[in-house]
């Protein structure tokens, strides 16, 4: 498209100036006024196109160890659709780092939008505990698109640690 | 100037047109953003598993009949639609609502309402039924009495009720004015009944917001230019008539979806994320102390006429919303519903006690992004050119 643009403007360049000189140098500016304003509008398009995924570089997998290497943890929607601004549940499971499912935890789930200075819009709960590490939290809700934290503070017998899951809406 | 030279000039600036504005405008993203704003994004009205009344038709007129009619208030002399305007949006253009008295807050409209988990600018109530019961007694409002209302049922529409929720009480022992908000002597009545009696008039009055409650849920949000547009758009087709947008009103589209961040809270097909935040609104000066959501979320929860109450028809698993709400935290203090933006540049003034008087004042707050009276504003400041501001404004006229 570059290349297009800057061949049609150099031959008009070129067919302007070997016939009418003074008019030929006005149109030459005109052109390069317009080749300048492709070259801009194609730059911010590219920018744009750019800027419009900056968590690209955020770790959103959905299993992680926990800070302190007490449990590995994943996550899962329940229903593989997330709607923004519905209620939905997520199923959590909890394992030591060795794979032992961890049975007896209790939690507290919390996170928030880092960019936007706020929490979540509900208090997500763990409700269930599914057996074999498996756990139930519902209640989570996503009002809006965008960097979101769910954060996990875990309590069992073998300690207390936290994770916090990623998510791009 | 010749023709050649001219469709050259055409050529280019169509070429120019295409990777940046006319006819390719919008980038995939920018339009899967777009058509999530548009009505045809809008799903079909959920069931309000509160109010199994909620989509009778029967329970739907007669709450459009008790609407409109004054003789559900004190004096005889207010009606929901004193302050919801059925010709303004279901509002009244005022700063704050006038009824018996003034109130506090401005009066919202009404268009999409049975979508909201929360009712009201704080959110304290969580189903439009519950919504509707709250001005009855409000004491600037109707200024009413539950006991009141049971015998003005009785009175005038006594068989349409009973046709739709079953027989009446018996309501020869209820004094005439008897409410737990009404005056001292109403509120002594209402002591000095027993315990039968109130349940039996809380379940009549209970009955009175389902109707008004079936009724308010049918008004749904309606087409505006900007839907026709997304439409035109989603199907790849050109925009005529009045579906097409004037550059100003599609740069002003373009700065609502980018940089100045509005589809952040104002989003999905009735622009709103139904969330409270703190935007640094100013406080009116000689109100009382306004708390938003803080105090809001409080008074959800104790309302006997919650999705969790004796006179919900919920079962308690389909009250997610009120049983996972935000109970407290800083991000509470003087946070206002998200308002949906449709049909907003018709109906000034903004804000929950219409403290900006017009679009361009709105603007310009969220551009300065003031520190908030109390607590903490979640907004960022933001450069907007003068241009800028009048083409926000030239869209938000479109929606």
């Amino acid at each position: 498209m570059l290349a297009l643009i800057w061949q049609l403007v150099f031959r008009r360049r070129m067919s302007y100036w070997a016939t009418k000189p003074t008019e030929g140098i006005l149109k030459l500016k005109l052109f390069y006024l317009i080749a300048i304003a492709a070259l801009l509008a194609v730059g911010s398009y590219f920018l744009a196109d750019m800027g419009s995924k900056p968590q690209a570089e955020l770790d959103v997998s959905r299993m992680r160890t926990t800070a302190n290497d007490t449990f590995v943890v994943s996550v899962e929607p329940e229903n593989r659709e997330i709607k923004l601004g519905e209620l939905h549940s997520w199923l959590l499971t909890v394992k030591t780092p060795d794979g032992a499912p961890v049975e007896d935890a209790s939690f507290v789930i919390g996170g928030g939008m880092p960019d936007h200075n706020h929490g979540l819009p509900t208090s997500p709960q763990v409700t269930d505990n599914l057996g074999d590490g498996r756990y139930r939290i519902e209640g989570v809700k996503f009002s809006m698109t965008g960097w979101w934290e769910l954060s996990v503070d875990i309590t069992s017998a073998s300690g207390s640690d936290s994770v916090t899951f990623n998510m791009v809406l | 100037m010749s023709c050649n030279r001219l469709s050259s000039i055409a050529c280019l600036l169509m070429m120019l047109g295409a990777l940046t504005g006319c006819g390719q405008e919008f980038s995939d993203d920018q339009k899967a953003v777009i058509a999530s704003l548009s009505l045809a994004a809008l799903p079909a009205l959920p069931p309000d598993p509160s109010n199994r009344f909620a989509d009778d038709p029967a329970a739907a007129a007669l709450g459009a009949t008790l609407f409109f009619d004054q003789r559900m208030s004190r004096d005889g002399d207010v009606s929901c639609a004193t302050c919801h305007l059925v010709d303004r949006q279901f509002q009244d253009d005022l700063p704050r609502a006038r009824a018996v008295g003034v109130n506090n807050r401005r009066t919202m409209p009404l268009a999409g309402t049975g979508r909201s988990p929360w009712l009201f600018w704080d959110g304290r109530r969580d189903s439009v039924w519950a919504q509707a019961l709250t001005p009855l007694e409000d004491p600037v409002e109707h200024a009413g009495t539950r006991a009141g209302y049971a015998h003005a049922v009785a009175e005038h529409f006594g068989d349409r009720y009973q046709r739709i929720f079953g027989a009446l009480p018996d309501l020869s022992a209820v004094p005439a004015r008897a409410g737990p908000r009404g005056t001292a002597e109403e509120a002594a009545a209402w002591q000095a009944m027993n315990l039968g009696q109130r349940q039996e008039i809380d379940r009549v009055f209970a009955n009175l917001g389902k109707a008004l409650g079936a009724f308010v849920r049918s008004i749904e949000p309606t087409e505006t230019r900007f839907d026709r547009f997304a439409a035109v758009l989603a199907a790849n087709e050109r925009p005529e008539g009045d579906a097409a947008l004037t550059p100003d009103e599609i740069a002003g589209l373009k700065l609502f979806i980018g940089k100045a961040n509005c589809a952040t809270c104002h989003n999905g097909p009735r622009l709103t994320d139904d969330g409270f935040h703190n935007t640094g609104i100013p406080v009116v000066p000689g109100l009382p102390d306004d708390l938003g959501r803080q105090t809001g979320v409080q008074q959800a929860a104790a309302d006997p006429f919650n999705c969790l109450g004796a006179f919900s028809d919920a079962d308690p698993q389909e009250c997610g919303e009120l049983r996972f709400r935000v109970k407290d935290g800083p991000q509470l203090l003087r946070a206002y519903k998200t308002p949906s933006l449709r049909g907003a540049a018709t109906r000034p003034p903004y804000m929950h006690a219409g403290q900006l008087g017009t679009l361009e004042e709105v603007v310009d707050h969220y551009a300065r992004a003031p520190a908030a009276p109390s607590g903490e504003s979640e907004l960022h400041p933001l450069t907007l050119s003068e241009r800028e501001r009048q083409q926000l404004i030239a869209f938000l006229r479109t929606l």
